[in-house]
Order: C-alpha cells, then sequence, then structure tokens
C-alpha cells in the first residue's frame, strides 16, 4: 500500500499518539482508541507504529483492529450517525429508523456515503433505553425517533433527503 | 472538607438539575445553563439558589427533572423556557402546577417525586446517592456518609471485612450471582502477589443501563467498595474496565479518582493505613464477550477479548496470572452500605437465597420507563403495574424479558413471580444484570427471539465451535420463520441446536444463548405457529407476514394515521373511513401504535 501525502503529514501526531504510553502491551487498546478518536478511524500507517511502539507483530495489532468493534479500518464520515438497536429501542421498532438512514442515505449500516459525509452504523445499547428509540448524530442524542425525524436530522447535517419515504 | 459543602448550601436552595445521559438528551443543559444565567442575576440575590448537576435519577422518561431543595418539589420535562416561571416559584413560594409530576394513571399531580408510585414502593441502596449529588463534587459524597465505611473496614482486620461481606448474602449483580465474599476470601487466601481488583463496567446487556447512572451518578461508591475490597483480599492496584461508549461514566470516573486521590483515599498509605492502593480505568473496545470476566481479563491486558475455560477461577488466577477479584458496578456499590450499616441489617431486606436490592431497568412497553431499585422478592406485578403503572395505550402485556439477551421471557401467568437470583432462573430465565423489558401484544416473540439471537450471533467471539456455528444455525432457523420461510421441522431443529450449544459452549455467552429460543418456544410455541402455518404475524411485526387495514366500522377518520404515515400510504377524506394501500405501505406500524379507536388492524 503505498503512502499519500496525507499520511506522510499525519505521522507527526500518529506518532504523539502513541508514545503517550509506555511501550507495554497492556496499553495497547488505549493507544487505537486515541488514534480511532483522532484520525475517525485506524490507518494502515498507525497500526504499524503501535506494533513498533509496544513491540508486538503487526498482527497481533490488526487482531485486536478487526476484533474490537470500536475500531474501523477505513475513513469513517465527516457525520457519524449511530442508531441504537438495543432491546429497548428495537421492541420501539428501531427498524424502521435504520431502514430509513439505509434509504436515505443510500448505505447500509458499517458502511460511508462516497462522499465522505456520513456513515451509519447500529450499536447495540447506548444506556439511554428510557428514551428509546435513539439516534446519536456525533455525539448528540436524539430521543424518541421517528422516521420522519430520521430526515430531519440528516437534513440539519446538510445531506439531501428526497421525500416522501418510499420502499 | 465537609464543612466548605454545607456552606454551598445552607444560605440557600439547592437546584439539581439531573444531567445523566437520558435528560441530556432532553435538553437538561440547556435548563442549566438558562438556570446559571438567571440565578447570576438580580433574580439570584432575590432566592439565592445554588445549582447542581446530578447523576441520573431513574426516571429519564419524564425529563429533564429539575429537584429544589429543602422545599421538595420535583419538575419534569422541563425546558429552558420554562426556567423563568421556575425562579418566580421559588420566590413567591408557590410551585409552578404544569411542571409537577403527573401520575400516568390517576392524573395527579405531585409535589415531591417521592410521593409518586413510581419512587415509592422502590428502596434505593445502590442508588442512594443518585440524583441527589453532585456527582463531579467529593463533598457531596462526603456529605451523605461517603468514605465512612472505608474508615471502618481500615479499623478492622481483612478477615473481619470479608467475613461481614459473607454474612450480608451479597450475590454478584453482574448476572452470575455468585456470593461475593466467597470470591473474596478464595482471592485473600491465593498464595500469589500481587493481587487485583477489578470493576466490571462493561454493562453491555442492550436494555440495562443501571451500571452507567451508578459509574455516572455516584462514581465514589464504586471507588469506596473496591478499596475496602483491597483492604480485605491485600490488592495493590485496582482497574475499571467502563464502556467506551459511556463518554459521561468516563468522565466522571476520572474525576472522582482524581479527587479520591486529592483526599488521600487513594494512593499510598491511604488514610494512614498500610493500606496503598490506586485505580485506573481502562476503556472497553466494544465487544459485548468482554462482559465475561476472563474476556474482560485478557482485554485490560492487551489481547483481543476471547474468554477461557474457568478451571481455574480469576479468584485464584486472574489478570497476568494473579488473584483477582472481580465485581460488577452495582456490586461495588452496595459494599460501603454493608460495611458502614452492618451485614445484619443487609441481610434482612430480600429472599432466603438473595439479599438486599436489585436495581432493574424497567424499559419496553411500559408506562414509566427508567430505573427502579427494589428488595429481592417483589414480584414481577410490582415493578410492572405498580411503580411502572403497566402498558400505555390500552394495549395489553405481553411477557417481560429479563436477564439480558441471554435471558428468557416470562409470560403474564407468572406475573406474580417473586423475583430473585433462583426464582428467575427456574422460570427458565436469568436475572442477569437486570434489564426488564415489558412486551405488549405489539411485539412479536419470534422476532425478539430472533433479534437477540442475532445479537449473540454478532457477539460471539469466535473462538469455540458450539457457539460460533450453533448460534450461526439458530439465527438462518429464526430468520427463516420471520421471514416466512419456516417449516414445522423447524422447531425440533430450534430444540436440539439448542441442547447442543447450550451443552457444548466454552463460557457462559454461549451456554445461555439458547435461553431466548427455548424460553419463547417454551410461554410462545402458539406465534412460531402462526408464523409457519398461518403465514401471519400475529404481532404486526415481521413484514413478510403482515398486512395492516383499516376497519372501516371503527375509522372516525380523524387523520392521525395518515399525517403519521411516512409513506403516504394512508388516505381518506375528513370525518370518512380511511384506507391503507399496501403496495405503498412500509409496515413501520405507526398508524396501529397512533389510532385511537383500534380501527388499524393486523390481517
Amino acid at each position: 500500500m503505498a503512502i499519500e501525502p496525507q499520511q506522510a503529514a499525519a505521522q507527526r501526531p500518529m506518532e504523539q499518539i502513541v508514545r503517550r504510553y509506555p511501550p507495554e502491551q497492556r496499553y495497547l487498546l488505549a493507544i487505537m482508541q486515541d488514534l480511532q478518536k483522532e484520525f475517525n478511524y485506524l490507518p494502515r500507517e498507525a497500526l504499524g507504529l503501535t506494533a513498533a511502539h509496544v513491540r508486538v507483530p503487526l498482527g497481533k495489532v490488526y487482531s485486536m483492529a478487526t476484533f474490537y468493534k470500536a475500531f474501523s479500518l477505513t475513513p469513517r464520515g465527516r457525520v457519524s450517525l449511530r442508531a441504537c438497536d438495543g432491546t429497548a429501542c428495537h421492541i420501539k421498532r428501531s427498524q424502521v429508523i435504520i431502514d430509513e438512514l439505509r434509504k436515505c442515505l443510500g448505505i447500509q449500516p458499517g458502511e460511508t456515503t462516497a462522499d465522505g459525509e456520513f456513515s451509519l452504523e447500529t450499536v447495540n445499547c447506548l444506556g439511554a433505553c428510557a428514551i428509546a428509540p435513539v439516534l446519536v448524530a456525533n455525539h448528540k442524542v436524539h430521543a424518541k425517533v421517528t422516521a420522519a425525524a430520521v430526515r430531519e436530522i440528516i437534513k440539519s447535517y446538510g445531506g439531501r433527503v428526497d421525500e416522501p419515504v418510499g420502499n | 472538607m465537609s464543612q466548605l459543602a454545607t456552606e454551598n448550601t445552607s444560605n440557600g436552595r439547592t437546584i439539581l438539575v439531573c444531567c445523566g445521559t437520558g435528560c441530556q438528551a432532553s435538553g437538561s443543559l440547556e435548563v442549566l445553563a438558562s438556570l446559571r444565567g438567571l440565578l447570576a442575576g438580580e433574580a439570584g440575590t432575590a432566592v439565592r439558589a445554588s445549582t447542581k448537576s446530578t447523576g441520573c435519577n431513574g426516571l429519564c422518561e419524564k425529563g429533564p427533572l429539575v429537584k429544589i431543595l429543602p422545599d421538595d418539589i420535583t419538575y419534569c420535562q422541563v425546558a429552558a423556557e420554562d426556567v423563568p416561571d421556575i425562579v418566580d416559584g421559588l420566590r413567591d413560594g408557590t410551585p409552578v402546577q404544569r411542571l409537577l409530576y403527573r401520575d400516568p394513571v390517576t392524573r395527579q399531580r405531585y409535589r415531591s417525586h417521592r410521593e409518586t408510585s413510581f419512587y415509592k414502593k422502590q428502596h434505593k441502596i445502590a442508588l442512594r446517592n443518585i440524583g441527589e449529588i453532585d456527582p463531579g463534587d467529593i463533598r457531596d459524597y462526603l456529605d451523605r456518609g461517603g468514605y465512612r465505611a472505608l474508615r471502618t473496614a481500615l479499623s478492622m482486620t481483612p478477615a473481619q471485612v470479608i467475613g461481614e461481606v459473607l454474612a450480608s448474602g451479597l450475590r454478584g449483580r453482574g448476572g452470575g450471582g455468585f456470593p461475593t465474599g466467597r470470591k473474596w476470601q478464595s482471592c485473600a487466601a491465593a498464595d500469589n502477589a500481587p493481587r487485583y481488583v477489578i470493576c466490571n463496567g462493561d454493562e453491555g446487556d442492550p436494555g440495562a443501563f443501571m451500571d452507567r447512572s451508578i459509574m455516572e451518578g455516584d462514581p465514589h461508591t464504586v471507588l469506596e467498595g473496591m478499596i475496602i475490597c483491597a483492604h480485605a483480599v491485600g490488592a495493590s492496584s485496582g482497574f475499571i474496565y467502563v464502556r467506551d461508549e459511556y463518554d459521561l461514566a468516563v468522565v466522571n470516573l476520572h474525576q472522582a479518582i482524581r479527587d479520591a486521590r486529592a483526599a488521600g483515599f487513594l494512593g499510598d498509605r491511604i488514610l494512614g493505613s498500610d493500606l496503598s492502593f490506586d485505580i485506573e480505568i481502562v476503556r472497553g473496545g466494544g465487544a459485548f464477550v468482554c462482559g465475561e470476566e476472563t474476556a474482560l481479563i485478557a482485554s485490560i491486558e492487551g489481547h483481543p477479548g476471547e474468554p477461557r475455560d474457568k478451571y481455574v477461577f480469576p479468584a485464584v488466577k486472574g489478570l497476568w496470572g494473579r488473584p483477582t477479584v472481580i465485581n460488577n458496578v452495582e456490586t461495588w456499590a452496595n459494599v460501603p452500605v454493608i460495611i458502614d450499616g452492618g451485614a445484619a441489617g443487609f441481610a434482612e431486606i430480600g429472599t432466603a437465597g438473595s439479599k438486599g436490592t436489585k436495581v432493574f431497568s424497567l424499559v419496553g412497553k411500559v408506562v414509566s420507563t427508567g430505573l427502579v431499585e427494589v428488595p429481592m422478592g417483589a414480584t414481577l406485578r410490582e415493578i410492572v403495574f405498580d411503580i411502572g403503572g403497566g402498558v400505555p395505550r390500552g394495549r395489553s402485556f405481553k411477557a417481560v424479558q429479563t436477564g439480558g439477551p441471554s435471558g428468557g421471557c416470562i409470560p403474564g401467568s407468572l406475573l406474580d413471580l417473586a423475583v430473585d437470583f433462583d426464582s428467575l432462573a427456574a422460570a427458565g430465565s436469568m436475572m442477569g444484570s437486570g434489564g426488564l423489558i415489558v412486551m405488549d401484544d405489539r411485539t412479536c416473540m419470534v422476532e425478539v427471539a430472533r433479534y437477540y439471537v442475532n445479537f449473540l450471533a454478532g457477539e460471539s467471539c469466535g473462538k469455540c465451535t458450539p457457539c460460533r456455528e450453533g448460534i450461526s444455525l439458530l439465527l438462518e432457523t429464526l430468520t427463516g420463520i420471520t421471514g416466512g420461510r419456516g417449516s414445522i421441522a423447524d422447531l425440533d431443529l430450534l430444540e436440539s441446536l439448542s441442547a447442543t450449544v447450550r451443552a457444548a459452549s466454552l463460557c457462559a455467552l454461549g451456554r445461555t444463548a439458547p435461553n431466548p429460543v427455548l424460553s419463547t418456544l417454551k410461554y410462545f410455541r402458539d406465534e412460531y405457529l402462526a408464523h409457519i402455518c398461518d403465514h401471519r404475524c400475529p404481532a404486526g411485526v415481521c413484514r413478510e407476514l403482515t398486512e395492516f387495514y383499516i376497519d372501516a366500522g371503527l375509522c372516525t377518520g380523524c387523520g392521525l394515521c395518515r399525517r403519521k404515515c411516512p409513506a403516504e400510504a394512508v388516505s381518506g377524506e375528513k370525518k370518512q373511513p380511511h384506507a391503507i394501500d399496501a403496495a405503498r405501505c412500509i409496515r413501520c406500524g405507526e398508524c396501529i401504535n397512533n389510532c385511537r379507536f383500534q380501527a388499524v388492524r393486523i390481517r
């Protein structure tokens, strides 16, 4: 994989994040979480730096990156939409919310729109069950969401939505 | 230090604004900002009130909640626009009627939340401070007797502390129900050092949020419980493993640890004793299986969170192969109360086999959703109907699901079951971490089973074959049934697969995964049969098997369903019976959920 210019430029902050922690395997998860937060995904470069820092094979870091749900190996969108599909949300029909998001954005959960604007994920429970169903846009929690509210939320982040909902 | 806190509140009122995750989502931060803005001005000198942001009060559905002390007034669903009226109410001493809690059943308004049916029957131990204190201010915790238990424990020998926890009958609140004192005893007896103490805050059960609420709303009680344990077992370091999704909990725990260090409750020679102990936070990576203790330990060590077989318990060989006590958040929150008030008092509460209280997150199709803490042995009916106010919109109660994804569904015929660890297991479910999800006639039990199995299939770590392959096959079969492709033979297949997965899986995730399937097959077999034989979903949930129509005889033509329909599939003139265009209908159920005349039917 070729190193793109922006990756080279990003290497400095990557190193800073990695070196904030002592070079021990127990900090692997924390380093990777900080990288994920900073870049919205785990760039290939960052995985290599992390492996070298804590002195484990790259494969080990990769196994962590693919095991834990918090990590993504591809860039996530500018606006992260996380639809809760925990039990309380589910029985209050979160599937309708998720279907609406899929239709409006034209992507499946786990994907990012081609313009890099929106990424869609489903999460298992945000612990906000009393106000189900819940949708989190970047860090804002939206309570008691309906299909109509989904369209408004997407629009409020600059997305385009065709009316009305169809099959 | 406690003097400072008194100074803060003694010369006026305290306005407590709930800033738990639920209330924040409903706008409590705006309410708080607006209150602070108004009180900073001329109004502030007139009413002399200070503000505090508190953790979750449990009644998230009615949030944002604002409580005023010492007047003991509780306001619900407060918006920033209501703030001037609240402050005016404080000036002339009359509460703002429209913001007081209204009982959803009797429609009566209550001045204090304590008088409401939602709170009246609760018995708060683990949640005792939440909603009453500012979790970011250690002085608030100290004012309510915080860290008193730690002083008491340090004046006792480690064996005495363990004896007290054993005598209390406390069992692990995270799901297993293992006696906490026995865990501590084996850890203390293990001839190996250093020893570790872990708080399991990887609350992964969808539908449960009591641990989040405690970590957010009363972080010091968790720390205090862990420090007491460190003294009892001789541990030198502790870890709190908390879900990274719980932003606010992570922030508040960090703050609490810093403050506890500064006050001498953590660090070297705690309160002048020989105990040196510190705690660090590990943020979880978002894997459900990490709630399993051996997987959690692997995760702290920097490995993928895969469980191992427990020939040897973590209490003997845990983190980095050392003796480790690992308890759940709610369990830790009970420890200071046991040491402070004595084991005997604690053991008086509850049933023969399960002592104390349990926090349930009462959610789903119930009028008052939120966190409730009741003595062990309370019946499901008391929890769902007396506290929760029953099923909303006049629909009928069908089942209550307990124990998280690996729990089971309990039907209406068992509503008088006294809930404790053993009775739930006997009914084919389990306590789990305390999720209590109420389901009504609009919940499809086959789809619920499919939902849980889908969840578990995604969370199975893949290490052992029965769990990895067995759950996937259960899912495939259930998906077939909900998609209208089921056959009678599938029911036998589900049962035999379940038996294999239960018997042969490595950890509790796999061993309990068939519970949702078996309990729904046991109590709701007729729904499976309706899907398979009649090709219909009685609850109107499974899309392939559902068609909504409007009963012209019952329809008043109010137009509510037409306005609510996101697909523009409902048509009709005002005051004339409406009709649903099945071709346009996306089967979201907005029409049937909103119709006040039961005119929308399921074919």
